[in-house]
């Protein structure tokens, strides 16, 4: 357990993973919409501003799993309350943390009906992630992993558009099918290893084939999640359907955790099948990048575009994951959290257009720009800051990503650079419609311009766009040593294996 | 080669970001100036000349032998945007600025003349597009350079689709689609492969060695300087040129800005500053990129003056004469002798104020007299003698004609193009010469001295508003004091070269 820097005192991580949930049980007995949803946003802004204590408390010269917490859980069958987190997760949590308090707010007119079963959605929807990013132990990885399937289908089914029974159930029967898989294989693990603790399982000499069978097992589970293409249909019909609260916890937040557990568990724990199998992978990812590019550029449906442009773009973050080299990785890290914020908050701009037209027809949008100059000035940068305009922090990430990729493989790199001019083109052609549209627009004059609490809601993301993309160093230091932590042991991983099969022979 | 690096000592100097952020902080104010026309006007006037005065007060340093550098943000080791203002970035940065303050007075009298509509917006994107021009004069790495290029790209589509018609709409399309898919498509890659390659991208001091490492494999460093040539659409090389003519659709002020200042010269200026600065003389001399493309270009220069000549638009064929005369920039970068490479870059000021000159002209004769079309202009030059005299004294600057500022970069270039032996490119000069007297000269002919069309009397003089007139008057007047007392722009030019 030496790889774990136990935190003394105040148990802070378990503190933001059930603040959360036992905010939402509070809900159960006390009804009222208007409480119902300052309650949450307090819970939420709570859990956010604690968070952040994360970050002053965090050594990034260390790569070893810190605020770690150990609790024995179910002794019999080895199985542990462990959590921690290192620079690989600890991005990723802060992202879940400072989201939600917006996401409420995104909800705070748009959801009229049952507010407080919605708000109690939310906040256990909370509690499973931050446990996803955090848990050190498989089961109660798998345990946070699977319930957090069911707050997000509610989101959809109950509060979701006019074919939401249909999108439910597939992202409800897309994401279990792949959490089966991931069960058999962490049972599997459990047989060889004789434990659930995470870091044991991490580079053992496992055979190559029970290597290649847990790596597809959990590269499915993980690829229907990203969603790399060809697993992604459930996505679009799930953005399109969910409520805007739930659409930007789905790009945000719960994409991340496909790439997440891409790095935290198929590098380390099966790293022959990850360096056997990176190759098709990598093709796989342009195949998506191309694939999301293309098909978001022919969307009338401002939604399933940006959903398909999630496709590419996390096209680009299992690109830099499996070229398997610091900058990539860094890149791909950088990438995932640029994502959440870039995406999420185009998803929030749609549903301001959406509460105002009830329409996510870009025909029906056009030309909004006239009388909402605000709104589109927030929907710009969003956009430039999508498709990698320099000085946005998906530049940055795309950027890491494609230096790592140029430095592994020039062919594979050029192959991706139509995605990133697809980029420019479906976002340049969702801007112009919506700013300017034709010379035949729908009438727009009874449009009014954002509030104040929307504007509040999209500033902080704008922020980030800036702030990442002009001074990405902090970011990248928090990450860092674990990346090339995982670089130095996966080079030694290599070197063993070179030095045993030459000892072989 | 013997063109030797000049010792310069690096000062850190705030007043680089002041003069960046004028134009873009002018841009904000003058956007929430929507109700008051005239104090919107006073504050892009008073930035442009705001700007002109930041610009002059550099020279004083650099004449010194300074470079002058303004670190904003560090990105990742060697990847930042910072600014510099040397010989080079002055050579443009001294073109954008002047040419803004004569450009505002000008667009104020033809917008108002013209009663436009949304002028505050065109005011804003006429200042940020300044703001991208200025931004890329003073960059000091090819991060910066690319982050304002796209600025400027992104900022005046609203220029050009202004009149929000069919074909505005249309011709600000194929602009921008044009402009953004080759910056991504061959830019970013040469951008991130130069980055990995040579583990920075800024500039180093002279234009001798480049940042390319001498390792670096020939054909990838090959293939790099082809993305570079063809990324920076802008400079209106051939095949990825079309977006010009198509951009011909906005208000002319708009054009005379594309054209002269911000976006074209953006492009050239851009192109030169890597074939200079990223790939160094060296690196061209040694895998002989040089004469290849200066033929290259040498193809756009002929092809582009011949679709002039059977141009009647005359906004169409100033667009094509001006992608011949872009090329003319790179040509004389790419023969690497010092005196070609001091012709071309001193032809991004001798164009950019003649040129400028003759846009306003097609401006001011639509104003005055509603005319787009050459063959309708015929004795329209005895009504607006002033407007013609000036289009006159420009096209002579276009041909390279004694004493207008062409003639100097023409002779610069003529020199250059025989120290480096090539007959080929000086049959390709002077042939081009020929095809510029054969689309100006009967411009100005017609207008003096041919007949007025069946059943139009002669009218007394009607000129544009003074307005337009005097911008129009100043401008010619800078091409001709540039042509008889060349060494004001030059100064910058030789700084270059050492």
């Amino acid at each position: 357990m030496d790889l774990l820097l136990i935190k003394e005192g105040f148990p802070l991580l378990s503190f933001l993973i059930f603040l959360p949930l036992v905010g939402a049980l509070v809900l159960l007995f006390c009804h009222g919409e208007t409480f119902a949803r300052l309650w949450t946003l307090v819970i939420t802004s709570l859990t956010a501003i604690c968070s952040l204590s994360l970050l002053s408390g965090f050594d990034p010269a260390s790569s070893k799993y810190q605020f770690a917490e150990a609790y024995t859980w179910i002794p019999r069958l080895n199985i542990n309350y462990i959590v921690g987190m290192d620079g690989i997760s600890i991005l990723l949590v802060l992202l879940t943390t400072l989201i939600m308090p917006f996401c409420v707010l995104a909800s705070w007119k748009y959801i009229q009906q049952r507010v407080t079963p919605f708000m109690f959605c939310l906040l256990t929807m909370e509690t499973a992630m931050i446990g996803v990013f955090v848990a050190l132990d498989f089961a109660l990885f798998y345990i946070f992993w699977e319930f957090m399937l069911i707050p997000m289908y509610l989101l959809i089914a109950v509060w979701g558009g006019p074919r939401k029974a249909y999108a439910s159930i597939k992202f409800f029967l897309y994401t279990l099918a792949g959490s089966v898989l991931l069960l058999v294989a962490i049972i599997a693990l459990y047989l060889k290893s004789g434990s659930f603790f995470i870091p044991e399982m991490m580079w053992q000499p496992y055979s190559l084939v029970f290597q290649v069978l847990v790596f597809l097992a959990f590269f499915l589970a993980f690829a229907i999640k990203v969603p790399m293409f060809p697993f992604h249909t459930w996505l679009p019909a799930a953005h399109v359907e969910a409520p805007t609260a739930g659409s930007v916890i789905l790009a945000s937040v719960l994409l991340k955790m496909g790439t997440y557990g891409m790095l935290r568990f198929c590098l380390p724990i099966t790293p022959d099948a990850t360096m056997l199998l990176a190759q098709p992978i990598l093709w796989l990812s342009i195949a998506g990048i191309l694939y999301g590019g293309f098909t978001a550029l022919a969307q009338q449906d401002m939604k399933k575009l940006i959903a398909y442009s999630s496709v590419g773009h996390m096209g680009f973050v299992t690109l830099g994951l499996f070229i398997l080299n610091t900058r990539g990785i860094e890149g791909a890290m950088l990438q995932m959290i640029n994502h959440g914020v870039t995406t999420g908050a185009l998803f929030l701009c749609v549903g301001m257009i959406y509460e105002r037209t009830h329409s996510r027809e870009l025909a029906l949008a056009t030309g909004v720009g006239k009388y909402m100059p605000w709104f589109v000035t927030f929907l710009a940068f969003f956009s430039l800051s999508s498709f990698g305009f320099p000085g946005t922090n998906s530049f940055i990430g795309e950027f890491l990503v494609l230096a790592g990729t140029f430095e592994h493989n020039t062919f594979l790199a050029l192959a991706a650079i139509p995605g990133a001019v697809l980029a420019a083109a479906y976002m340049l052609r969702m801007l112009q419609k919506v700013v300017w549209g034709g010379t035949a627009n729908p009438d727009q004059s009874y449009l009014k311009d954002l509030g104040v609490r929307e504007i509040v809601v999209l500033a902080p993301f704008l922020l980030f766009v800036f702030w990442i993309g002009l001074g990405p160093q902090p970011f990248l230091d928090l990450i860092h040593t674990s990346v090339s932590t995982l670089i130095d042991q996966l080079h030694h991983w290599q070197q063993q294996q070179q030095v045993a099969a030459v000892l072989w022979y | 080669m013997d063109l030797v690096a000049s010792t310069t000592d690096i000062v850190a100097n705030a007043n680089l970001l002041l003069a960046v952020i004028i134009p873009l902080f002018g841009s904000l104010v003058v956007m929430t100036m929507k109700n008051n026309p005239n104090l919107r006007e006073f504050v892009s006037a008073s930035a442009s000349v705001l700007l002109l005065c930041m610009v002059l007060s550099f020279i004083p340093a650099l004449k010194a032998g300074k470079t002058l550098v303004y670190p904003i943000f560090q990105l990742l080791p060697g990847l930042s945007i910072t600014l510099r203002a040397d010989g080079f970035s002055m050579i443009f940065a001294m073109v954008a600025s002047s040419l803004w303050v004569i450009a505002v007075f000008y667009s104020m009298g033809y917008m108002r003349a013209h009663d436009e509509p949304c002028q505050t917006r065109f005011n804003a994107c006429f200042a940020l597009a300044i703001f991208g021009a200025i931004g890329v004069a003073f960059s000091d790495n090819l991060l910066t350079l690319y982050l304002f290029y796209e600025i400027v790209s992104v900022c005046t589509y609203p220029l050009v689709a202004h009149h929000q018609d069919e074909e505005s709409y249309e011709g600000a399309r194929k602009y921008i689609v044009y402009l953004t898919t080759t910056a991504k498509f061959f830019l970013l890659p040469a951008l991130i492969l130069i980055y990995v390659l040579a583990g920075t991208l800024d500039f180093p001091h002279n234009i001798n060695t480049g940042i390319i490492p001498a390792s670096a494999s020939g054909w990838m460093v090959t293939m790099l300087y082809i993305f570079c040539i063809f990324g920076f659409a802008k400079n209106g090389v051939m095949p990825f040129h079309h977006w010009l003519p198509g951009a011909m659709v906005a208000p002319t002020p708009v054009s005379a800005l594309l054209h002269a200042v911000a976006v074209v010269k953006v492009g050239v200026f851009c192109t030169t500053r890597t074939m200079l600065y990223v790939f160094g003389v060296d690196t061209m001399d040694r895998l002989n990129l040089g004469i290849p493309t200066a033929y290259f270009v040498g193809f756009t220069i002929i092809v582009a003056s011949m679709i002039a000549l059977s141009k009647d638009n005359l906004k169409a064929r100033l667009a094509y004469s001006t992608v011949s005369q872009l090329s003319y920039i790179i040509l004389g970068v790419a023969l690497l002798t010092p005196h070609a490479i001091e012709g071309g870059l001193i032809h991004i000021v001798n164009h950019a104020f003649s040129k400028i000159t003759l846009f306003f002209c097609a401006g001011a004769i639509y104003i005055a007299a509603h005319k787009k079309y050459i063959s309708e202009m015929s004795g329209l030059g005895r009504t607006m003698p002033f407007t013609f005299g000036a289009f006159a004294v420009a096209s002579l600057s276009m041909i390279g004609a004694p004493p207008v500022a062409g003639f100097v970069s023409k002779w610069y270039l003529l020199v250059g193009s025989m120290e480096a032996h090539q007959v080929g490119i000086l049959l390709i000069l002077i042939a081009s010469t020929v095809l510029n007297v054969g689309y100006f000269v009967p411009v100005t002919y017609k207008a003096f001295f041919g007949k007025r069309p069946a059943g139009q009397a002669e009218t007394g003089i009607k000129e544009a508003p003074l307005s337009m007139l005097i911008p129009l008057l100043i401008a010619v007047t800078v091409s001709v004091i540039i042509g008889i007392y060349p060494n004001f722009m030059m100064q910058f030019v030789w700084m270059v070269t050492g």
